[in-house]
Order: C-alpha cells, then structure tokens, then sequence
C-alpha cells in the first residue's frame, strides 16, 4: 500500500509532480462546472444554473449563520470557491488511483497534508487580514486581550490550534478513506473468495467516503466562516 | 507510513512547491471564478429579486386600484338605482297629477255641456211657450170671431182675450 511520488526540483522549490497534478485537474473541473452552469443564464433557472444556485443559497446560509450579511456579503465569492473546489478535490480520490511505477499520481490533492494546511493557513491569514482591515489595528490587537488579560497567551496558542485542526481534520478524513478504499482494493485482489466478500464493504466505504467528503467540504467552509466572524464582527 | 502523517514528503523536506503552486491554484481560481461565474450568478440572482419585488409591488398596487374601481363601480351603480328609482317616482307623481288634470278638465266639460244644454232647454222652452201662446191666442180670436162674428172686431176682442190670458198666467 505504500506509494511513492514523483517530486521535481524547480527554483529551489520541491514539487510533488501528484499534488500539482490534482490540483490543476481540480481547479480545471470547478472552473469548468460553474462557468458551463453560468453560460446561459436566465431569469427562469433551470438544470445546472439551478443547482449552482442552491449552492449559492447554501453558501449564504452558512454565511449568515455566523455573521450578518453586512460583513458576510464580501466572503460570498470565497466561500463557493472554497466548498466547490475541496468538495470536487475530495472526490477525485474516490472513483480510482493511478499509480506509475510505484508513483501515486492519480488521488485527491486534500490526502495531502501540506495541500490542506495551506488552505488551512490561508484561510486564517485572511481572518487576520480582514480583521485589521475592517476593525483597525488597535480593535483588532484589543481582540486578544479579551474578555481577560492573561488569556492573551492561549489566544495566540489559539490561532495555530484553528489553523492546524482546520487544515489537518481535512487531511485526515479524505487520506483516510481513500487509506482505506485501497486496503479494500487490495483485499479483493486477493483470491475470488476475499473478492466477493470484500466488494461489499468496498461499495459500502465509497457511498460513505462520498457522504465524508461533501461533509468536510460543507465543515471547512463553515469553519472558514467562524473563524472570519470571529475576527470582523464587533458584538461578542 | 511516517512521512504520510505529516509533511507526506518523502525524504524530500517540505514540498513547498505544493504549497505556493496550491495558493496560486487556488488564487487563480477564485478571482476567474468571480469574475466568470459568481459575479453573473449573483447579478441573475439579484435581477430575479429585484423582478419578483417589483412584480409584487406591481401585483399590490394593481390589486388596490381594482379594489378602488370595485368601489366606484358600487358607488356608481347605488347613484344610478337612486337616480332611477327618482325618475320613475317623478314620472309616478306626474302621470298622477296629469291624470287628475284630464279628469277635472273633463269633469269640468261635462259641466258646461250639461248647463249648456240645460240653457238651450230653457230658451226653447221660452220660445215654444211664446209661440204657443201666439198660437193660443190667434185660435182663441178665430174660435171668438167664428163664436161671436159679427158684433165684435178683432183687435178689441184679441186685446181682451190677451187681457184674460194675462191674468189666467199670473193668477197660475
């Protein structure tokens, strides 16, 4: 079950040839899915238009359940982008893997750690902009003096803890599922008899990894949008 | 197994490649999909809203001036029964008084009918009585004159008779 990866050297920056694969794959479909759902639009919706404006209502809806719509309105754009391309990214691991020469090329690019983090710390740097930037910088360093002094140090622990469990509870879900998608795939490649019997498990793993997946979409962009409120809002 | 949990790199240290080349991805992506496709979604969406408030707003306005006309309309139709029920009662009250003007006029032309005739009556009455006093007193002469012939003559005699008649009316 261990696979290698196929890393290239560039500028001094190490590539994971997988990862820039995937993500490229992953950005393409998104980009793809709401430009072709937005090409002939209508005042009457219908098909995909439909369907991307249930995503649009969602997104409001997680949105203005943690911030009025005022401050909320701007992260609109953010938060489709988000929940599409790490709904889309977790399901691309589901279907199959590719591996080449013992290189795992074809998987989803949130079973990577550093992809996840980097959302992860993205995502929080962007609290912290938005939070200076709408607040001033005396409201938002005031922001971790409260409601106690001495609780500056566990606010500040607090920040890398939002940003490491953000990134790494997404790594963790998919990486494990897909984990074990090929432990159960390498289990019916065993004999006829593990064959049969693990063909059901095996369906009954993807259905749920499909479920796992949308859920830790819908949980980071939710996550995203806590933790802008909690940076841009006046009342807590 | 240990380089998956964490840095998944292999041996190769941090794969930071991944990560600017996922920022930018992500970047990219964000700002093609605004323009691409959020921003036209949202202004369909906000267009549908706009539609359906004026619609609505629309809807309301010509509901109250329906209710307005409907109000009118009753208006109208209670003045017109009014205005109708005016006219009959006048066109009522005139053909009973035109009525009762033809009966007294006609009540008033029998009248002078009947005294009119009753007039006549008594002026034909005068006459005959007058003629038949002339004829009277002529017979009466021819009967004396054939009765006493000779001795008298006519003009004293009808002058007497006359005289006897006179007092025979006024004695009556």
């Amino acid at each position: 079950m261990e696979h290698g990866a196929h890393f290239e050297k560039f500028m001094g920056l190490t590539f994971n040839m997988s990862n820039v694969l995937m993500i490229t794959v992953s950005s393409v479909i998104v980009f793809l899915i709401a430009v072709l759902a937005t090409r002939t639009l209508s005042m009457r919706p219908g098909g995909m238009q439909n369907f991307l404006e249930w995503v649009v209502d969602f997104v409001k809806g997680i949105i203005n359940s943690t911030m009025d719509w005022h401050t909320g309105g701007r992260f609109l754009a953010l938060g489709l982008t988000l929940i599409m391309y790490i709904f889309v990214a977790n399901m691309l691991g589901l279907p199959f893997a590719v591996v080449v020469d013992h290189n795992l090329w074809w998987k989803s690019p949130t079973a990577d750690p550093t992809i996840t983090l980097t959302l992860a710390v993205m995502v929080v740097a962007l609290s912290h902009y938005y939070g200076v930037r709408m607040k001033g910088f005396k409201e938002y360093g005031a922001e971790f003096f409260k409601p106690m002094k001495f609780l500056f140090p566990l606010k500040i622990i607090e920040e890398f803890a939002n940003t490491l469990t953000l990134g790494l509870r997404l790594y963790g879900n998919i990486f494990a599922g897909e984990m074990l998608l090929g432990l159960l795939v390498g289990l019916t490649k065993m004999g006829i008899f593990a064959g049969v019997l693990g063909i059901f498990p095996l369906i009954v793993w993807q259905g749920f990894s499909v479920f796992v997946g949308a859920i830790q979409a819908f949980i980071f962009t939710m996550l995203t949008m806590v933790y802008l409120a909690h940076k841009v809002s006046h009342d807590h | 197994m240990q380089n998956l949990i964490l840095g998944a790199a292999a041996g190769e240290g941090l794969n930071t490649g991944d990560i600017l080349y996922q920022l930018v991805a992500f970047l990219i992506l964000l700002v093609l999909l605004r323009k691409y496709a959020w921003g036209p979604l949202m202004g369909i969406m906000k267009e549908r809203q706009s539609h359906i408030n004026s619609e609505i707003d629309a809807a309301e306005k010509s509901r109250q001036e329906a209710k307005s006309y409907l109000e009118t309309q009753v208006e109208e139709l209670k003045k017109a029964k009014e205005e109708a029920k005016a006219i009959i009662d006048n066109a009522k009250k005139q053909g009973e008084a035109q009525g009762e003007a033809i009966i007294k006029a006609s009540r008033d032309e029998a009248e002078r009918v009947k005294e009119a005739a009753l007039a006549e009556i008594a002026s034909e009455k005068e006459k005959a009585v007058a003629t038949l006093r002339q004829e009277v007193a002529a017979l009466s002469v021819k009967i004396a004159s054939k009765v006493i012939a000779k001795e008298l003559d006519e003009s004293s005699q009808e002058k007497l008779i006359n005289e006897y008649l006179q007092e025979v009316g006024e004695s009556r």
